[in-house]
């Protein structure tokens, strides 16, 4: 089921005009930004389908610069973005791409700071709920219709191991798992899909594991 | 967890509980969270609606692009006059939903109900109807989990994304969901609810999305007011004891397909119905062609 809370239908609180493309886009910001663990120094967004067409009309660059700045989709803040942004020294750049996408709200994120990179692919699926599609250039293979927590950590030995005893420990079940890294020993990535809702305090606790840098969930 | 309406009826005629229980049941399950953690979210959820449908009755709301905002403050006026035909009950609920809608478009903050383009519908029925029931404040919170579990339902079975099932899915379900939390307010029973979503969602189906240069306001803000209107009406219907012919679950499933074969150019591509005319193409020309100038 893709939709498993009462708060995807009344909700989200947000700044107007689209929950697509504007709460959605604000949200994959956010992810990107919490996946990348820092203000950006540079962002260049792709957009596609229906967000190519019709960003200007819905704040669609104002919602993901919004997101990128770690602003919440109730935040009003947002209605600024593009001003903070510069204030704040992050460079946005768009581009309207013709490709066709599989789904029509879709927008292509590549956050930089020195030699730190991180591209997303995120989707805007309707009522404000994302999909991240992509990451870094691999396909992420989540069914989009279960939980999904990302977890970016330090590449060492036990870090796999201690996230699934959390989850093991609350009796979440893991029903899909990648792992990535950039380069050997440096920063990973773990996207985790579980059968169970994984909440707050349970990704704060797996976020003061040691080695954990990051939990981002996608509700 | 309940996947049908018939599911979400049959747990609450069992337990003896309304549906909205049946929600917040499901949400503690569901989340692993308290229930007063839960009530407080959408007590927060229910204050974001009221300051905006205060917003757009009391202040002088207008969108960016200029197409929307001021109808909410012109129907409250006409209210005044005593002339009204349709009675202040309904044209309340109607204003309400407009103000919403116009805050909205103009960037405001609002909560999406299921969506954001189909927000003014819940919210406009609720404070609509606030004058006449005078539902405590638990009772308010309520409804929106009721309006909750029905749209809950349509958005797992078939859609509440305008791009994806036209605007049947959206304003159609707000409408549909607030029928159904209407009837409960006014303490109608869970089958009854369930009558009200489907008379509400019959009349809504084949709904197109045809936005006036892809933006959330012509025709959406009208949509919303009239979903009020309907949702109303509806719950009255079903609180007679009317019965919908075709099961509720039925009626959604009858919206999910007639959503995918609905022709794309009526899902929110702004390429078919009102945003096709000369002035829809006017229109969208005039806003775009200004903003393309300024762009970056």
């Amino acid at each position: 089921m893709k939709y498993r809370s009462v708060f995807d239908i009344i909700g989200p609180v947000m700044v107007g005009p689209s929950s697509s493309h504007t709460a959605g886009a604000a949200r994959i910001g956010r992810v990107a930004r919490h996946l990348f663990g820092t203000l950006p120094d540079k962002v260049t967004i792709y957009l596609y389908g229906s967000f190519a067409k019709t960003y200007k009309g819905h704040g669609t660059d104002i919602a993901l610069v919004g997101g990128l700045l770690d602003f919440d989709t109730f935040d009003d803040r947002i209605v600024k973005a593009l001003t903070l942004a510069e204030e704040m020294g992050m460079e946005v750049t768009f581009h309207e791409e013709a490709v066709e996408m599989e789904h029509p709200n879709t927008a292509r994120l590549v956050l930089e700071k020195g030699d730190e990179k991180l591209e997303v692919v995120g989707v805007s699926i309707g009522g404000g709920k994302i999909e991240i599609t992509e990451l870094n250039g691999y396909t992420l293979r989540l069914s989009g219709n279960q939980p999904a927590i990302f977890v970016v950590h330090r590449d060492q030995y036990g870090a796999i191991a201690k996230v699934a005893d959390v989850l093991a420990k609350h009796e979440i079940n893991i029903s899909y798992m990648e792992v990535s890294r950039r380069a050997k020993g440096r920063t990973a990535l773990m996207v985790i899909e579980t059968d169970q809702t994984v909440s707050q305090s349970i990704c704060e606790e797996i976020k003061h594991l040691p080695g954990m840098l990051n939990v981002v969930t996608l509700d | 967890m309940f996947r049908t309406v018939a599911e979400l009826l049959q747990i609450a005629e069992t337990e003896k509980i309304p549906i909205s229980e049946v929600m917040i049941r499901m949400e503690i399950e569901e989340s692993g969270r308290s229930r007063e953690d839960i009530m407080e979210q959408m007590g927060r959820n229910l204050e974001v609606m009221e300051k905006a449908v205060e917003r757009g009755i009391n202040e002088n709301i207008r969108s960016r692009s200029g197409l929307t905002g001021g109808d909410a403050k012109l129907i409250q006026k006409y209210m005044e006059s005593g002339k009204t035909l349709s009675g202040d009950t309904l044209l309340d609920a109607v204003s309400k939903a407009v103000s919403t809608n116009e805050v909205n478009a103009a960037m405001g903050k609002i909560c999406a109900t299921p969506t954001a383009g189909s927000a003014g519908v819940v919210p406009g029925v609720l404070f609509g109807l606030k004058p006449k029931l005078n539902p405590s404040r638990e009772a308010m919170i309520r409804f929106l989990f009721t309006a909750g579990a029905f749209g809950f339902v349509v958005a797992n079975n078939a859609s509440i994304s305008g791009a994806a099932g036209g605007c049947q899915a959206e304003v159609g379900s707000a409408t549909g969901m607030a029928a159904a939390a209407a009837v409960e307010m006014a303490g109608g029973t869970p089958e009854q609810s369930a009558h009200a979503m489907a008379i509400a969602l019959k009349n809504m189906l084949g709904l197109i999305c045809d936005p006036v240069a892809g933006l959330v306001e012509v025709p959406c803000v009208m949509r919303n007011a009239m979903g009020a209107a309907q949702a109303i009406v509806a719950a009255d219907i079903a609180l007679a004891g009317v019965k919908s012919v075709i099961p509720c679950d039925e009626v959604i499933e009858a919206m999910h397909v007639v959503g995918r074969r609905m022709p794309t150019i009526y899902k929110e591509t702004a390429e078919g119905g009102l945003a096709a005319t000369p002035t829809g193409r006017r229109l969208a020309e005039k806003i775009f062609g200004s903003q393309t100038s300024s762009g970056r």
